[in-house]
């Protein structure tokens, strides 16, 4: 398991993987939004976590693509199939170093993003912390849309329209949170619990549906 | 063939699916009555009846845009039983049962944001504003069309079926979202006024109208959906048809 976890960490970090590309992306993305909306720095400023927060999902769901493609053009998801321990964990073990070789440095680097928009340092801070806790949850629903793309000759581009949807809540409860920080009458608390609710609940459940995806795909 | 029947219940009889197209063929004719006349009487009902002290004409917006938006839930949780019958029980029409509800809910949920934006402008002074209940099923519509794509995107149908039965039950979680929106955030839209544990607090004016129109859209939906899954068989056998034509053309071809 933990082998597992260091190798996938390291694909995705070392020569090819899609780390650089990912963090790239959310450059882009960031560097467009200033473009789109106008150089105003009180505008960028309100907007501005929740932009980064859109950016990160975007890149998020660009990366998911690869969590399981490779291994099955290989052939080494059978062999991930086979092994002794439940499929289910596999794939827990799959999303969290996928987290943490895709999405971590997005996060990490989300608050010199922040800075490109003008946010003040609470809300660098509220974005980061949300993000934190609320990217996992992410990857973990992605899992699922990841395992049910897999299979599919042209599945690259399915995966964000079938988990954008169910992304929804989590950004919604996130930048919500966000937001609380910076303005005096809403409470950070409450969108920051129901945020890591989420993210427990679809760690239950997205690996199993991404395990019973994974398991359909082949017979 | 009876003794089958009756051994297995109503439901793994139907798994035939020639017992099922004639089953079909009986019941069809009778629904599609049943459903143009409960149309008949509720649009007459909802056209006739008082309008709002408040309101005005616009309430009559309420007998299209409530029950559409009261189907494209159901239709979802058909949609979900049915996923839960090709994955547990291997039933071969849950396959067709949840290929063909998905469009049919698509339009409902579209059917619903559209009445509601229409209702919407002249009521609130906006044709869209993103509170939890408008935003949630709009959700809802985005996976409608995520499931059809998937359904599309996979060429063979028993694999695209058990893939998107397995969207269909990780997107269940939204429907009781969208039945509480209303009361867990405060927001625009106004809470639940019919189905409610202490009874409706609608007027029964208003009532009657939309309880035909909601029995005309469920009518609706069921004949719809029987229709479609008919012809999805259909289309499925000619499929089959199609690639045995096709490797008997072939074959005499292979041994010159």
């Amino acid at each position: 398991m933990w082998a597992l976890y260091r190798r996938d960490v390291l694909l995705s970090v070392r020569a090819g993987g899609g780390a650089l590309v990912g963090l790239l992306f959310f450059l882009s993305v960031v560097a467009v939004v200033p473009f789109g909306v106008g150089p105003d720095l009180a505008l960028l400023a309100r907007i501005g976590p929740a932009m980064v927060w859109i950016a990160v999902l975007l890149s998020t769901l660009i990366g998911l693509d690869r969590m399981f493609r490779a291994e099955r053009d290989d052939g080494s998801l059978d062999i991930l199939k086979m092994r002794d321990e439940p499929l289910v964990l596999i794939v827990l073990v799959k999303c969290l170093a996928h987290w943490t070789g895709y999405v971590l440095p997005l996060v990490i680097l989300s608050p010199a993003m922040g800075l490109l928009m003008n946010i003040d340092p609470a809300g660098l801070g509220a974005a980061f912390v949300t993000l934190f806790v609320g990217s996992p949850a992410i990857t973990f629903i992605g899992a699922a849309g990841a395992a049910i793309a897999v299979s599919l000759p042209r599945g690259g581009l399915l995966v964000p329209i079938l988990i954008l949807p169910l992304s929804i809540p989590v950004l919604i409860f996130g930048v919500g949170a966000s937001y609380a920080v910076t303005s005096d009458i809403d409470p950070f608390l409450p969108p920051f619990l129901l945020l890591t609710a989420i993210t427990l609940f679809f760690a239950v459940v997205g690996p199993v549906a991404a395990a019973v995806a994974l398991r359909q795909a082949d017979d | 063939m009876n003794q089958t029947m009756a051994k297995g219940g109503m439901f793994s009889g139907l798994a035939n699916p020639t017992r099922f197209l004639g089953l079909v063929r009986r019941v069809l004719p009778t629904m599609i009555a049943v459903t143009v006349a409960l149309f008949a009487v509720g649009l007459w009902l909802s056209f006739t009846s008082e309008a709002d002290y408040q309101q005005g004409d616009t309430v009559r917006i309420m007998y299209i845009h409530v029950p559409a938006a009261w189907l494209s839930m159901m239709c979802y949780v058909v949609m979900a039983f049915a996923a839960l019958g090709t994955l547990v029980w291997r039933h071969p029409l849950a396959d067709v049962a949840h290929k063909a509800a998905a469009p049919i809910g698509a339009a409902f949920t579209f059917l619903a944001l559209l009445t509601g934006s229409l209702w919407g402008k002249p009521m609130w002074g906006a044709w869209w504003v993103w509170d939890a209940r408008l935003t949630s099923v709009f959700i809802l519509f985005l996976m409608y069309l995520g499931i059809i794509a998937l359904h599309r995107a996979v060429d063979e149908p028993a694999r695209a079926a058990r893939l998107a039965a397995i969207l269909i039950l990780i997107g269940v979680v939204n429907i009781p979202i969208i039945k509480f929106s209303v009361d867990w955030w405060n927001t625009l839209h106004q809470p639940a006024s019919v189905i409610r544990l202490d009874g409706p607090t609608i007027d029964p004016v208003f009532l009657w109208p939309l309880a035909v129109m909601a029995l005309a859209y469920t009518f609706a939906f069921f004949t719809m959906h029987l229709a479609a899954m008919r012809n999805e068989i259909l289309r499925r056998r000619v499929s089959a048809m199609r690639r045995v034509a096709a490797s008997r053309a072939e074959a005499p071809r292979m041994t010159h």
